[in-house]
């Protein structure tokens, strides 16, 4: 029982951190702490996952969206013009932030709704988190929806390939900025 | 909770010694390499001391930031950059027993901790607020994102080989035809590890006689020593990972009395080849770094992963 409490109290303490950090990620007016907020989220989710005994989600979360996802989002920050400083002028409305905060609020309660009735509210780490019983879950009973899925990400690689190689002579001069990322720079050696 | 302790005390004790030795090593072998002695007089004997006297020296200077700067982003950075190595040296074995934290998948960890320790550059780089930071922020995290991918494929066939992610595991399923039928694959880890390192021929992002100093250059004291004691725990890091992922780890006569040593001797290997790849070859330029990673190491890479593949499901009973 003693350690199904610390459970609790590390992971109430964790999602307590990474519901904050969300939370200044979209409020904060400095466009680069936004991002950077984005990685305490995104880090201390891995954390929530690691404490729920899902040991693989949690690094595989770290090394994606820490390690790349976000280096990608800096980066394209860095490329346009990375402001010091607030900059009011990306700041959204009153009317659209009250909007935001109820849709927020209201998809919240909707998944509080189904998944706490349906899941049980007490927090049971899982024993199959490891790689093994990751693997055996994913190419088990999941092995369709993930095949879906790399699906749908080769579709937006060949979609992003596609948009690279657009002319660029009817583009605005920006998305030549753009075009220019690594990713696309193996592809785009022609111009 | 003894045991902890003194585990989390000979990791730091590790990290506090391993990338000084390497900086010693460097300075020393550089300067042999180029035909001249290197630092002489600290410490007496062919200058030991250099590093610790730099130390010292560093920790005098005054620690500036700049007006314009983002202050939390600026002083953070440095701490973002060296916290990650450390932890990851807590999980990379030296032999089977003395590793400090054994974690199911280790090489991940790893991987994921440098790749935490990477956004240290680029908060440094951006929250300087002069543009030569910018540009070396900017080229290091156009280089990162490059060199992920070679790096990960190539730690995937190794995984693949041995059928397990865990550290430990992977060096107890080498076997000496590795280093034959996984050269390409190690090649490329050797190469990304460098090139994720930042360190010439991949030192666009600090390219010293075109951006200054990068990332760093608006860093004065301690913070700079910092970043550049990040650079040597990098190379321990990866030189240590490359020995227990390629090369077998503790494995070599007495390995169950000398098994640490090895792992050791393995990794100081490693890092005088890196030191001998920053002393032989010019930097590369920009595209040209893209183009090795797009071109040459991403498809090696992946040819290695389906040759390890191939060999795994005709050799499985």
């Amino acid at each position: 029982m003693t350690t199904l409490t610390t459970v609790d109290v590390l992971f109430g303490a964790v999602g307590l951190i990474t519901a904050a950090s969300a939370v200044l990620a979209v409020t904060t007016h400095h466009l680069v702490h936004a991002a950077l907020w984005l990685v305490v989220t995104l880090g201390t989710l891995a954390g929530c996952y690691l404490i729920l005994g899902a040991e693989l989600v949690a690094l595989v979360q770290l090394l994606v969206y820490v390690g790349a996802v976000v280096v990608l989002v800096l980066f394209a920050l860095m490329l346009t013009r990375a402001p010091m400083g607030r900059s009011p002028e990306h700041s959204s409305g009153f009317i659209q932030r009250i909007a935001a905060a109820l849709v927020g609020a209201g998809t919240t309660a909707l998944l509080a709704a189904v998944l706490l009735p349906a899941l049980g509210g007490d927090i049971r780490p899982t024993r199959a988190g490891d790689t093994k019983g990751i693997a055996t879950q994913l190419f088990g009973s999941w092995v369709w929806p993930f095949e879906l899925l790399s699906l749908l990400l080769l579709v937006a690689l060949i979609a992003a390939l596609a948009v690279s190689r657009m002319p660029t002579t009817s583009l605005p001069s920006t998305t030549e900025a753009v075009a220019e990322t690594p990713a696309n720079s193996a592809g785009g050696e022609s111009r | 909770m003894l045991e902890v302790v003194l585990r989390s005390l000979g990791v730091l004790a590790a990290f506090l010694v391993l990338p000084l030795v390497v900086g010693q090593t460097e300075h020393k072998v550089m300067a042999h390499m180029q035909g001249r002695l290197g630092p002489m007089y600290a410490g007496g004997f062919h200058g030991w001391a250099q590093l610790v006297a730099d130390g010292v020296k560093f920790v005098q200077k005054e620690d500036i930031t700049p007006r314009a700067a983002d202050r939390w982003v600026f002083k953070l950075a440095p701490a973002v950059a060296l916290v990650p190595y450390l932890v990851a040296l807590a999980v990379i074995p030296l032999s089977a027993t003395v590793v400090a934290a054994d974690v199911g998948a280790g090489v991940l960890f790893v991987l994921a901790a440098s790749a935490v320790g990477i956004l240290g550059l680029l908060m440094a780089g951006w929250s300087s607020a002069n543009k030569y930071a910018l540009l070396g922020g900017m080229r290091a995290a156009a280089q990162l994102l490059s060199y992920e991918l070679p790096l990960v494929l190539s730690v995937a066939s190794v995984a693949l080989a041995a059928g397990t992610v865990s550290l430990t595991g992977i060096a107890d399923a080498w076997h000496p035809l590795w280093l034959v039928w996984q050269l390409p694959g190690a090649l490329v880890f050797l190469i990304a590890a460098v090139a994720e390192l930042q360190r010439p021929p991949f030192d666009m992002p600090v390219a010293d006689s075109e951006i200054v100093m990068g990332p760093f250059t608006e860093y004065t004291g301690l913070r700079f020593a910092f970043f550049l004691l990040s650079e040597y725990a990098g190379i321990v890091v990866m030189s240590l990972l490359f020995a227990v992922l390629f090369l077998g780890g503790w494995r070599g006569p007495f390995s169950g009395v000398l098994g640490p040593v090895w792992t050791l001797l393995k990794g100081a290997l490693i890092s005088v080849l890196i030191i001998w790849l920053r002393v032989s070859w010019p930097r590369l330029r920009e595209d040209q770094l893209q183009r090795l990673a797009w071109l040459v190491l991403v498809p090696l890479a992946l040819a290695q992963l389906a040759l390890t593949a191939g060999w795994v499901v005709l050799s499985s009973p």
